[in-house]
């Protein structure tokens, strides 16, 4: 059997670990010559080089999954196109970053995407669309969409598939790369694909622990906090009101980061850092949702 | 892992089902029904009982083919003999279609509506059944429900229909050793319907009409293929397959039975399919003698001399593969053979598997010799009963016989091969993807690099080959890597299987030398009078127009044409068949087929289907918008897909578009 793979964060601020020197790689990007480790792939590349490649499914904290396509890059030579975020580089490749043919993929990916989801929580989304100048209403008014509604059976999570663009990312922290508790898989296949728990019932019946791994790395917002749903729905939620303090969870003693988002003195949700080496991101149901004693006044 | 199993219990069935597969379960913590008291001091499992799971997809079949469908207390208690987490495991089994996890009747029809069965009057049986039985997918009287399927493989018959009952699986020792013609069989059509049957055929045909489903104890499981089907054979059926006329012997699917000078198919029609000892007194064996002698570099050398390219539609180079997977230095080697024929048009590897199952099995076991693999993994796909049943007693004989099992032909060399029956997904025919269902995930493909002579088949290097590759390695070691080389051309190689069907004379499989030109093959299939168009390599390739008709039939040949070979398909298509109609019908067997991981193939599929319906009826600048779009999102389809099914979902309708000028 194939060992489980690494989680190894791969974001250039995550602090690594110092073991022995690793060879450089020698590669032309975009008419330049670059020097990346072995075992970067060409968005690390990119990102040490200050290039802007849109990404949707690749997340800092995980293996890549590449199947969003949005990443896709030229590599000379191949019959198609490469995703940046999951292709390592190799000696001598030659990827141009740029061109009319990723572009135009790009472009079809956004459109794609934008006329049969609800993008409207993805960050950075309206500006790529707008610098690849998609058009997903040229789809038509009858183009088939998700249409599904917010599943609210519990109160702390929402998952809104209507917004879902199956990333994988919340399969893969709760399964093998993070949580083990493989509480949500993909069921279905082609467009009728979705993300479900076991027999697709409501997740208080599922294997799901709450420990909410899966909303710290969902792109869209199809997998959000209740506070934050609520608010939303009450119009009330403004990240630009909200502070965010990182603090240290005072549960257990492993010491794990919790970054407190509050808004008008209250904690509307709680995240945890990327770049910590205890939790990665990743939090239990305690540190994630057991924040009312705080904020419990009376 | 902390695996969460609900409260959901199997029925007495279910269980039964998946212990005659799995055993009966040894503690209370893999589902046994009394805990004892050792249960309480330790566990087992585990480990040990996660490397079963690829284990997973036969045991979705037994549940299915004992009840018809897959309930929630099957599939939990199948999970937790398997320790596999039952999210994943719904993933699984909503992922292939000839599984359901929603009740339904015992019997599925299968009513094939693809491309050749289309050309030959499936929407009119389709239609008259529906008249008889009500709409598709509404349970008739009798417990049955009858469904459009994409391609049955059984294109020479066409239109064709599958049924599949569930129920107990006949006794092995009853089970009959032929169940089609006749002639073929030698007159055996004894215990048919299985031994502790009380009821004949004529009974349950009564029971079935009178609108009586049998008790599941009672009901046998059984298959029919009926092809060319009516709607009334279809109904007949779908009441008592076990009754349905036999098939027709495998040899009637090759016009050129009989005839000298054929290689592939050369004892397709001449060995009773189920004799070991016909094969063997036909030639059989004698390649892997000789295999023996080479040793596995000699194998790998005379393969690369003879120039040997893939059949499944890439055109790899054979040897190139397997000198690859032998050098490596990881361990073990797996050999997989694919045989999840699953593009429309083609059925070469039924016909092969049909009539000369042996010749296949002493193929793998040299392509294991040579890479240095000790078990090969044959993936079948699910829609073909009869090829499944062959093989199952080809492999068994072989065991019996030494030439199979520890010590093959007393050379040393350990070699066995498992059968791994596909559920209804054409996606499963991409090699990586295949993988991934044997091992018991989804059946999504993986990204490449790395490629699987590096990390194949559980993460190991595997040599993966197509039945008729594999076949083709037999007249290599026999005639030897030059003379095999003569044959063809200096890029193509040797002989060639076509599957030709559409509206032509004699529809069937063509063996040719590479080079002939895709007249030639019509000529001797009977050319339609009024030929519109001809579809090479199937759904995933191209349309050429009745004026290219001298493009040779070789891999070069065709590329500089600016079209494909593919899996060989050759369907001829008359004026009769309504062209918008076709394209339709391929858009909609790759937005069906998607796996759905990659958008540009999960929703790009979906709007080509769109786009396609918008201009059914209309030409010219009409169409002209949605063209552009069309061409558009093919583009980045074919650019930015993971594999081969959304790089190539756009080929044959682009060729439509551009050499048939189907719009204008």
């Amino acid at each position: 059997m194939t060992a489980p793979a690494q989680p190894r964060p791969t974001s250039a601020s995550v602090p690594v670990s110092l073991g022995l020197p690793r060879r450089l790689v020698e590669f032309t990007l975009d008419e330049q010559p670059v020097r990346v480790p072995e075992g970067s792939t060409i968005l690390d590349a990119c990102k040490a080089a200050g290039k802007d490649i849109p990404t949707l499914c690749q997340g800092d904290t995980l293996t890549p999954k590449n199947a969003c396509r949005v990443c896709v890059v030229e590599v000379e030579g191949a019959r198609t196109l490469a995703p940046a975020c999951s292709r390592k580089a190799e000696p001598a490749m030659v990827v141009r970053t740029d061109t009319e043919r990723a572009r135009h993929s790009r472009k079809i990916v956004l459109e794609l995407l934008a006329s049969s989801v609800d993008l409207s929580t993805t960050p950075q989304v309206a500006g790529w669309l707008k610098e690849y100048e998609a058009k997903p209403d040229r789809f038509g008014p009858d183009a088939a969409r998700l249409n599904e509604s917010p599943k609210v059976d519990n109160d702390l999570y929402v998952r809104d598939y209507d917004k879902c663009i199956l990333c994988y990312k919340c399969v893969d922290a709760c399964g093998d790369q993070w949580q083990n508790t493989f509480a949500i898989s993909v069921t279905g296949r082609g467009f009728d694909a979705r993300i479900a728990v076991e027999h697709d019932g409501p997740l208080t019946e599922s294997a799901c622990v709450y420990c909410g791994n899966c909303i710290e790395v969902c792109p869209t917002g199809a997998l959000s906090f209740k506070s934050e749903y609520d608010m939303r729905a009450a119009g009330t939620w403004d990240e630009s009101a909200q502070t965010e303090t990182t603090t240290v969870c005072a549960y257990c003693g492993v010491g794990c980061n919790l970054t407190l988002h509050v808004q008008d003195n209250e904690i509307v949700k709680v995240t945890s850092p990327h770049d910590n080496p205890v939790t990665h991101g990743n939090l239990c149901i305690k540190g994630r949702f057991g924040y009312q004693h705080v904020q419990n006044r009376d | 892992m902390d695996l969460h199993f609900g409260d959901s219990k199997p029925t007495d069935e279910e269980r039964a089902a998946i212990d005659a597969l799995l055993g009966p379960p040894e503690s209370a913590w893999e589902g046994a029904a009394d805990r004892t008291d050792a249960d309480l001091r330790w566990a087992r499992g585990g480990r040990a009982a996660r490397e079963r799971r690829d284990l997973l997809l036969p045991g979705l079949h037994a549940v299915n083919d004992r009840v018809g469908w897959i309930s929630e207390g099957a599939l939990d208690y199948l999970c937790r003999r398997l320790t596999v987490p039952p999210a994943e495991a719904y993933g699984v089994a909503t992922f292939y279609s000839m599984f359901a996890v929603k009740p339904r009747p015992a019997t599925v029809v299968h009513v094939c509506t693809d491309l050749a069965c289309a050309a030959r009057g499936s929407a009119s049986v389709c239609a008259s059944l529906a008249a008889r039985l009500g709409p598709a997918g509404t349970p008739v009287a009798g417990g049955a429900v009858w469904e459009e399927s994409p391609c049955l493989g059984l294109c020479e018959r066409a239109p064709a229909a599958l049924v599949v009952r569930a129920g107990v699986s006949p006794d092995e020792s009853a089970r009959p050793a032929f169940e089609d013609n006749p002639l073929e069989a030698g007159g055996s059509l004894t215990g048919r319907s299985g031994a502790g049957d009380q009821n004949g055929p004529g009974d349950s045909l009564l029971a079935a009409l009178s609108g009586q489903e049998p008790e599941p104890r009672e009901r046998q499981r059984a298959t029919a293929v009926i092809a060319p089907a009516t709607a009334e054979a279809i109904a007949l059926a779908a009441a008592a397959p076990e009754a349905a006329t036999p098939e027709p012997a495998a040899a009637l699917a090759v016009p050129q039975a009989g005839q000298d000078g054929l290689i592939l198919l050369r004892r397709v029609g001449v060995v009773d399919p189920e004799n070991l000892d016909d094969y063997r007194a036909n030639g059989g064996y004698e390649a892997l003698r000789r295999a023996f002698k080479l040793g596995p570099a000699g194998v790998i050398r005379e393969v690369t001399e003879a120039g040997l390219l893939g059949r499944g539609g890439a055109a790899f180079p054979t040897g190139r593969k397997w000198s690859a997977t032998a050098a490596q230095p990881d361990h073990p080697h797996y050999l997989v053979c694919n045989a999840d024929e699953s593009e429309p048009g083609t059925f070469k590897d039924r016909v092969l598997m049909e009539g000369d199952p042996y010749s296949l099995i002493e193929a793998m076991t040299i392509a294991g010799y040579a890479t240095g693999a000790h078990l090969g993994y044959l993936y079948l796909r699910g829609e073909y009963p009869r090829a499944l049943r062959r093989l199952e007693h080809a492999i068994s004989q072989a065991r019996a016989r030494g030439l199979l099992g520890p010590d093959v032909l007393g050379q040393g060399y350990a070699f066995d091969i498992e059968i791994r029956r596909g559920a209804g997904a054409y996606i499963c025919g991409e090699e990586t993807a295949l993988f991934n269902s044997i091992e018991g995930y989804r059946g999504e493909p993986r990204s490449k690099p790395p490629f699987p002579v590096e990390k194949g088949l559980f993460g190991k290097p595997t040599a993966e080959n197509n039945v008729e590759t594999l076949v083709n390695v037999l007249p290599i070691l026999t005639m030897g890597a030059q003379a095999y080389a003569a044959i063809g051309t200096e890029k193509s190689t040797g002989p060639k299987l076509f599957c030709v069907s559409g509206n032509v004379e004699r529809p069937g499989i063509y063996e040719l030398p590479f080079g002939a030109t895709l007249g030639d093959l019509l000529d001797l299939a009977g050319k339609p009078a009024r030929l519109r168009a001809v579809l090479l390599g199937g759904a995933a390739g191209g349309f050429v127009r009745p004026d290219e008709l001298d493009i040779p039939l070789t891999f070069e040949g065709t590329r500089e044409a600016g079209t494909t070979l593919g899996s060989g398909v050759v369907l001829a298509l008359d004026d009769s068949v309504p062209l918008p109609r076709m394209l339709l019908r391929i858009a909609e067997f790759f937005r069906d087929e998607s796996c759905g991981q990659c958008v540009p193939c999960r929703v790009g599929t979906v709007r080509q289907e769109e786009a396609l319906h918008r201009i059914a009826d209309r030409t010219g600048a009409a169409a002209a918008e949605d063209i552009n779009l069309l061409r558009e999102v093919g583009a980045a389809m074919k650019d930015a897909s993971i594999c081969g099914l959304g790089q190539t979902a756009w080929n044959a309708v682009e060729s439509a578009i551009d050499r048939l000028g189907a719009y204008e």
